[in-house]
């Protein structure tokens, strides 16, 4: 390798990696070093903002969480305090929860924002949780095959997952998992579809079962009974409100979620695509490469931003997961022109679009049909160009 | 305090303010309200020598869940330093034995660079201000006047100590003064310190008082001379089968060892100062304590050293974005592979698959 100057549109010394990468060897190895070029200029100057930032978010949450429970005292106070309990349950898991686990402020070294010491307020056990989702989604991102965050197990999200007659229930299945989605998060980890399929065993679930028992049992202590019982005869109102702020959450989590790879136009990748280094291994420049091809982004304003947990920059989080979740706006706007220069797509469009977009995959995705010809970079008709 | 914190600490409170737990809520209001964790407010930051590694004392307000130290014991002191990061040390408490929730000091030497964000005892020396709040651990350690039921407790009490390494043995020495009948240790005290020079004397003031008065302590200060076993036998013939405390840096400690030999009366504390190897090849040797394995440092990364030597530490992306691998490194210098920067903080949390160690490395694995 001589140059590494980025000229995507010269012409290579070699050809394209693959049909599906058009950038020579030189060009993705540029490209992986202006990404990395990002990453150490955002790293190099963390500090007091973002630890201001995050502990006020966190303040946030503390208050509208104690804001919610008091008000469930008060009758005619019942919609404020499920809205409270609610905004507060999304904060917690999305901008505090996902990107404190994520390790994005494990430099700031205090044991309240450590990804090995926090735990969030949902049932799904944090410690089992960064595992699926850390590393094997993380590093996997839209492998088939290796990614299980490809329709969770559930649900046929891409074309390449083979049909089978179950598939006919794919939007009921995504309903279900949309008003249960911490649950299905909870879940996820025993891996269910791979012990139908004969790939794991049964007893390798036996370490997760205490784990996961005891988070369920406290989540559901302290949501269905102790809160309850504290405000006494309004018992079955609590009961109600703490229902409906979990579901809440749960509805949004999973239209942000789902927003995140499933949109018209974002690729999947197979293991043989991810090989395309000397060694057999895959190249950092191609990870980056699969990570903007993975993912989409939701456009909006800052506090839509906040309430999505940045995930509304999925193509920033899943080229730098480990970077604060405050800096993707600040740096979207580099990636997208650095994107825009190599000729990749950057998927990115308002809520409705997106979620309008993964609820038709969802259920054109439930019949066989004929197979959509797979979208070309920066030509998919759903891939907003980069330019835009 | 003692209801209210009967309360917060009770198991309801607990499964109330589940998974965050129960001190991450009064923060929010007051840095002063805790169940379970230690904080405290400096109360004042007072020098006590000057130079290039100055010398404070600083009194601390703790939270009502401090329990309360023993004379000689240490705590640990959690600093955010600018740029948010919070570093922790570990400080010997100056002051005579507290009770839980009463005012301790620690009396602490600016260590490193005269770069305040690089050192957490730089920054208690010239930087805290009165209202500053640390993070603190309980007190520990057992450097502490510890006598067998079958001693008599008037005997002998010696102590040894080198530069700051004064600290614990002046918190033995006020203890004894303050409970002591009349003002008097009610036994007899020698206090032999060493310093570099009669400006880098510690508790001078304080320690000329403790000579002058007469109240059974032998105080000897001995400035810019170096521990002998001859001095140490002209001043306490019997010093062999005395009870003794001896705290300072290793070389002095080492002579004390050598004079003292075999006996059972020494007791040694000593004041680490983290060696820093600079970068450049593969050198030093790799431990992993944990699993008892050493090996020299082959350049590679900690986790791949790990796995040559035979180790499977968890691990998952391998490269620095899942935290899995996340391994306390008790000691040494590492260098991020994928930025470059070193770091030489003991008991770091480092990514063992992307930190790869300068020199002598234990990792806790």
């Amino acid at each position: 390798m001589t140059t590494t100057q980025a000229a995507p549109t010269t012409g290579p010394t070699t050809g394209p990696v693959s049909s599906k990468v058009p950038l020579t060897p030189e060009q993705l190895k540029a490209f992986g070093e202006e990404m990395d070029a990002i990453r150490q200029r955002v790293l190099a100057d963390l500090g007091e903002a973002d630890a201001e930032y995050i502990r006020k978010v966190v303040k946030y949450q503390r208050g509208l969480e104690v804001a919610g429970r008091a008000m469930f005292y008060l009758p005619p106070a019942w919609p404020l305090a499920v809205a409270a309990l609610s905004l507060s349950k999304i904060l917690d898991n999305m901008e505090i929860g996902h990107n404190v686990m994520h390790g994005q402020y494990d430099w700031m070294g205090d044991p309240g924002l450590n990804s090995r010491m926090f735990d969030w307020d949902t049932v799904c056990p944090g410690e089992q949780w960064k595992y699926s989702h850390n590393y094997i989604h993380h590093t996997f991102t839209n492998i088939l095959g290796k990614d299980r965050d490809i329709g969770y197990g559930i649900l046929r999200m891409d074309e390449d997952q083979k049909w089978r007659p179950y598939y006919l229930g794919n939007p009921v299945y995504a309903f279900l998992l949309m008003v249960l989605f911490e649950w299905g998060v909870a879940l996820h980890d025993l891996e269910v579809e791979n012990i139908v399929s004969g790939k794991r065993k049964l007893e390798d679930n036996k370490p997760l079962y205490p784990g996961l028992m005891r988070k369920i049992r406290r989540q559901a202590l302290k949501d269905y009974l102790l809160f309850p019982a504290l405000t006494g005869p309004l018992f079955p109102l609590t009961f109600a409100g703490n229902a409906v702020a979990n579901l809440v959450r749960n509805v949004w989590a999973f239209n942000i979620i789902f927003c995140g790879h499933f949109p018209a136009g974002v690729e999947t990748f197979t293991e043989e695509e991810c090989r395309d280094g000397e060694d057999g291994q895959e190249t950092r420049g191609h990870w980056y490469y699969r990570q903007v091809l993975g993912s989409a982004n939701i456009s909006g304003g800052p506090l839509f931003h906040v309430m999505s947990g940045n995930l509304s920059h999925q193509i920033e989080h899943h080229l730098f997961p480990d970077l604060p979740a405050r800096r993707y706006p600040e740096v979207a706007e580099e990636v997208k022109e650095i994107c825009q220069r190599y000729g990749l797509p950057y998927n990115t469009g308002p809520l409705h679009k997106q979620v309008g977009s993964v609820f038709a995959k969802i259920c054109r995705l439930a019949l066989p049909g004929r197979r959509t010809p797979k979208a070309t970079p920066a030509a998919g008709s759903d891939v907003a160009a980069a330019a835009a | 305090m003692s209801f209210a914190g009967t309360i917060l600490r009770s198991r309801a409170v607990a499964a109330l303010t589940s998974p965050h737990g129960v001190d991450r809520y009064p923060e929010q209001i007051n840095p002063m309200w805790a169940a379970n964790e230690v904080r405290a407010r400096v109360l004042s930051v007072h020098r006590e020598t000057g130079g290039e590694h100055p010398v404070a004392t600083i009194t601390l307000q703790p939270t009502s869940t401090w329990r309360g130290h023993r004379a000689g014991q240490y705590v640990q002191v959690g600093v955010d330093l600018p740029g948010s990061r919070r570093t922790t040390r570990c400080f010997t408490i100056s002051s005579a034995a507290s009770l839980p929730g009463e005012t301790i000091t620690i009396t602490v030497r600016a260590q490193g660079e005269a770069r305040p964000g690089q050192s957490v005892s730089r920054w208690l020396v010239e930087r805290a201000q009165p209202g500053d709040i640390v993070h603190l651990s309980q007190a520990e350690g057992d450097f502490v006047l510890e006598e067998s039921p079958a001693t008599p407790t008037n005997n002998h009490l010696l102590f040894l100590t080198g530069g700051s390494g004064i600290t614990p043995a002046m918190a033995i020495l006020r203890t004894l003064l303050r409970d002591g009948y009349d003002g008097r240790a009610g036994r007899r005290v020698t206090f032999l310190h060493y310093a570099r020079s009669a400006e880098d004397q510690i508790f001078a003031d304080e320690l000329a008082g403790i000579a002058a008065a007469d109240n059974d302590v032998d105080v000897v200060l001995r400035h810019g001379s170096v521990f002998s076993e001859f001095e140490l036998r002209r001043l306490v013939p019997a010093y062999a089968e005395t009870d003794t405390w001896a705290c300072g840096p290793g070389p002095m400690l080492d002579l004390v060892r050598e004079a003292y030999a075999d006996s059972t009366r020494l007791r040694t504390e000593l004041f680490n100062v983290a060696s820093v190897v600079p970068s450049g090849a593969a050198e030093g040797d790799v431990a992993f304590s944990r699993a008892g394995r050493q090996a020299a440092n082959t350049g590679a990364t900690l986790l791949e050293q790990a796995e040559a030597l035979g180790l499977r530490p968890t691990s998952g992306c391998r490269m620095g974005i899942c935290f899995s691998c996340t391994a306390t490194k008790s000691s040494g210098t590492v260098r991020n592979v994928l930025t470059g920067e070193e770091s030489s903080l003991p008991d770091e949390e480092v990514r063992v698959c992307v930190s790869a160690p300068v020199g002598d490395c234990v990792v806790d694995l």
